[in-house]
C-alpha cells in the first residue's frame, strides 16, 4: 500500500501550500474523473487535497457585464444568466454528462479532466501522456476515436470536454491563484497541444489552483450555440461538436467564433471557419465556406476520416440552427 | 428471502468472502471477483464519520474508498449496484443532500456532514415511497439489478424537477441504463409518481 494522505482544505491559502510542498498531491473537486483515475492505477497521488469546503462555488455578476463562475460550481448548474447571455455554455453543459455526474462535476475539474483514450485509461498499453517516453499504442490501434486535428507522433488523443469547448467560443478567462499571487489564464492557452510532451497537459502550474471561470461581455456570446455528434441518443463523449458565437451588425457578420470538440487534443479554434464568415451575411454560402474551413489542416488517421466530414457538418448545423433573429 | 438466515453460503456471502472462499466452493470463478477492482481498503484505514438513511455510522476505511464500496463491503447496505464502477451505468446512485450523485464516482470520506441516502432509505417504514409503488404499478423493471439506482435517480429527480414533462424523462433519466430495455415503463412510472406525489402535495 502507498503511504497517502487525505487533507479537507480550510482555504485556498491551505491548498496551495499543501500542493506547492508536494509535488505528487491532486486536487479533488467533484472527483468524477479522479476518482477511476486512482482506481485504475493511472494517477497515484500522495495527497488527496479535497478542495469542496472552499467558498468557490458562486456565479455572479463583473462589473463589465460579464460573468464569474465560481471553480466549484457544478455542472448542472441552473443560472438565468448563463442561459440567457451564453446560451451556447448552457446547451454544452446539459450535453456534457448524466444529471448525476453533472450534480458533483465542477467547473474546474471539467477543465482539468484527462483524456478519454482507452490506451491513457488502460496501464497495460504503452501512453507517451502517462508514461512519458513509452510509446503510444493508439498509432498502431483502434484510432476511429482520436483527433484530427492537432496531433504528433508522440499523441493523437483526444480532449474530452464539452464545457471547455463552449468557454472557447466565449473568450473565457482562466483565474488562478499559486504562491506568487493570483493570474488569469486565456481559455486557448490553458490546454497545450502535445508535441513531444504530452505527459505537460496544461499551463496550470503545479501549485496553482483554479478560482474562478470569468465570461467576458462579448457580443457574440449572447447568439451561441453548441451542437453534438455523439454515437448514441443517450450520454456519451463528442465524436464532434461545434461551439459557435456570430456578432450580427446591418445584416452582416461583425464577429464570431467557432470552436469544436472531439477532434482535438485541446478545444480547438476554427479561426479559418471565423474568417470565412466575418463581413458576410448568416446565409448558406457563408455557412458551407465556414464549415469547409473548419477543418483545415486536417490529419485524419485511417479509422477516423469521417470526423472530418462530421466536423464540418456538427459546424454546418450550428451555424444554420442560429440563424435569424 | 434472507441471506442472513440461510445457513448456506449465499451468493453475498460468497462474494464478500472473496476468491478464496469461491473458489473452495468451485462456483466462485463464474463470479466476479471483488478484490480485482475494488478501491483498496487495507493499510491506511481511519474511522470515518457518515449519516446513511438517517443513521450514524463510523466505517474504519482507506480514504481511497468509493462511497459505493464503503456502503457495500464495509456498511452491508448493498441497495446500490456496481454495474460499470466508471459512472456510466447509473445503478450506483444515492442522494447526497436530496441530490442524485453516483456513488462509485466519489470518495466516502468526502462525504462525512451530509446526508446519503440509498433505496433502503426511500420508504417511509413499510409504507412505499410514490416512486416505489409506480415502479411496482407500472412493472417497471425485469432482472432488477438496475432497479435501485432507477428509483432513487426518479426520486432525485422529482426532487429537482417536480411535475417533469413526459417527454423529459427519458433524457432526465438517461444516467441510469437497463439492459432489459424497460425504458417505456420506467418512464411511466415516473409520470405516475409525479403526479402522486403532486396530489399528496
Amino acid at each position: 500500500m502507498e503511504p497517502f494522505q487525505y487533507i479537507r482544505a480550510r482555504d485556498v491559502g491551505e491548498a496551495i501550500r499543501v500542493l506547492a510542498d508536494n509535488p505528487t498531491a491532486a486536487v479533488i473537486a467533484g472527483g468524477t474523473d479522479l476518482t477511476t483515475l486512482i482506481r485504475d492505477g493511472i494517477r497515484r497521488p500522495s495527497h488527496l487535497i479535497d478542495i469542496n469546503g472552499l467558498d468557490l462555488a458562486e456565479v455572479s455578476a463583473r462589473p463589465d457585464g460579464g460573468l464569474r463562475i465560481g471553480a466549484l460550481c457544478r455542472n448542472a448548474v441552473s443560472d438565468k444568466r448563463i442561459e440567457r447571455n451564453f446560451p451556447v455554455l448552457a446547451e454544452a453543459l446539459r450535453s456534457g454528462a448524466s444529471p448525476q455526474i453533472r450534480n458533483r462535476a465542477t467547473f474546474g475539474g471539467n477543465l482539468l479532466q484527462r483524456v478519454r483514450c482507452p490506451y491513457y485509461r488502460v496501464p497495460e498499453f504503452a501512453c507517451n501522456r502517462r508514461d512519458p517516453g513509452s510509446g503510444c499504442a493508439a498509432l498502431s490501434g483502434d484510432s476511429s476515436r482520436q483527433a484530427i486535428l492537432g496531433t504528433s507522433g508522440a499523441c493523437v488523443a483526444v480532449h474530452p470536454s464539452d464545457c471547455a469547448v463552449a468557454l472557447q467560443a466565449l473568450d473565457a478567462e482562466i483565474l488562478v491563484r499559486g504562491p506568487r499571487g493570483e493570474r488569469r489564464i486565456p481559455i486557448d492557452a490553458l490546454h497545450r497541444l502535445p508535441g513531444r510532451t504530452p505527459a505537460e497537459e496544461v499551463t496550470l502550474r503545479r501549485d496553482e489552483l483554479i478560482l474562478a471561470v470569468e465570461l467576458p461581455p462579448r457580443a457574440s456570446s449572447e447568439r451561441s450555440h453548441y451542437v453534438k455528434f455523439r454515437d448514441r441518443a443517450s450520454y456519451a463523449f463528442s465524436l464532434a461538436s461545434a461551439a459557435v458565437a456570430v456578432e450580427l451588425r446591418g445584416g452582416r457578420i461583425r464577429s464570431s467564433r467557432i470552436s469544436l470538440g472531439g477532434v482535438a487534443p485541446k478545444p480547438w479554434r476554427a479561426e479559418a471557419a471565423e474568417r470565412a464568415l466575418n463581413g458576410r451575411p448568416l446565409d448558406k454560402d457563408a455557412i458551407d465556406a465556414a464549415a469547409k474551413a473548419a477543418t483545415n489542416g486536417a490529419a485524419p488517421r485511417p479509422d477516423n476520416t469521417y470526423k472530418v466530414s462530421l466536423a464540418r457538418e456538427v459546424v454546418r448545423q450550428a451555424l444554420t440552427e442560429l440563424k435569424g433573429d | 428471502m434472507s441471506d442472513e438466515a440461510s445457513q448456506k453460503p449465499t451468493r453475498r456471502t460468497v462474494l464478500r468472502g472473496g476468491a478464496a472462499v469461491g473458489a473452495a466452493l468451485t462456483v466462485g470463478h463464474h463470479l466476479p471477483a471483488p478484490a480485482a477492482n475494488a478501491t483498496p481498503t487495507a493499510g491506511t484505514t481511519r474511522p470515518i464519520s457518515l449519516t446513511v438513511n438517517g443513521r450514524h455510522v463510523t466505517p474504519a476505511i482507506d480514504p481511497r474508498t468509493s462511497l459505493l464500496d464503503a456502503l457495500r463491503d464495509e456498511m452491508g447496505i448493498t441497495g446500490p449496484k456496481k454495474g460499470c464502477n466508471q459512472g456510466a451505468c447509473g445503478a450506483c446512485t444515492v442522494l447526497l443532500d436530496g441530490r442524485r450523485v453516483l456513488s462509485c464516482l466519489t470518495f466516502a470520506v468526502m462525504h462525512e456532514k451530509q446526508e446519503i441516502t440509498t433505496i433502503e432509505g426511500i420508504a417511509d417504514g413499510d409504507s412505499l415511497h410514490p416512486v416505489q409503488q409506480a415502479f411496482i404499478d407500472h412493472d417497471a423493471f425485469q432482472c432488477g439489478f438496475c432497479t435501485s439506482g432507477q428509483i432513487v435517480s426518479a426520486v432525485g429527480l422529482l426532487a429537482d424537477e417536480p411535475g417533469i414533462a413526459k417527454d423529459r424523462i427519458p433524457e432526465a433519466m438517461s444516467g441510469n441504463l437497463c439492459r432489459c430495455a424497460a425504458y417505456c415503463n420506467i418512464r411511466d412510472a415516473i409520470e405516475s409518481a409525479s403526479a402522486a406525489m403532486a396530489r399528496q402535495r
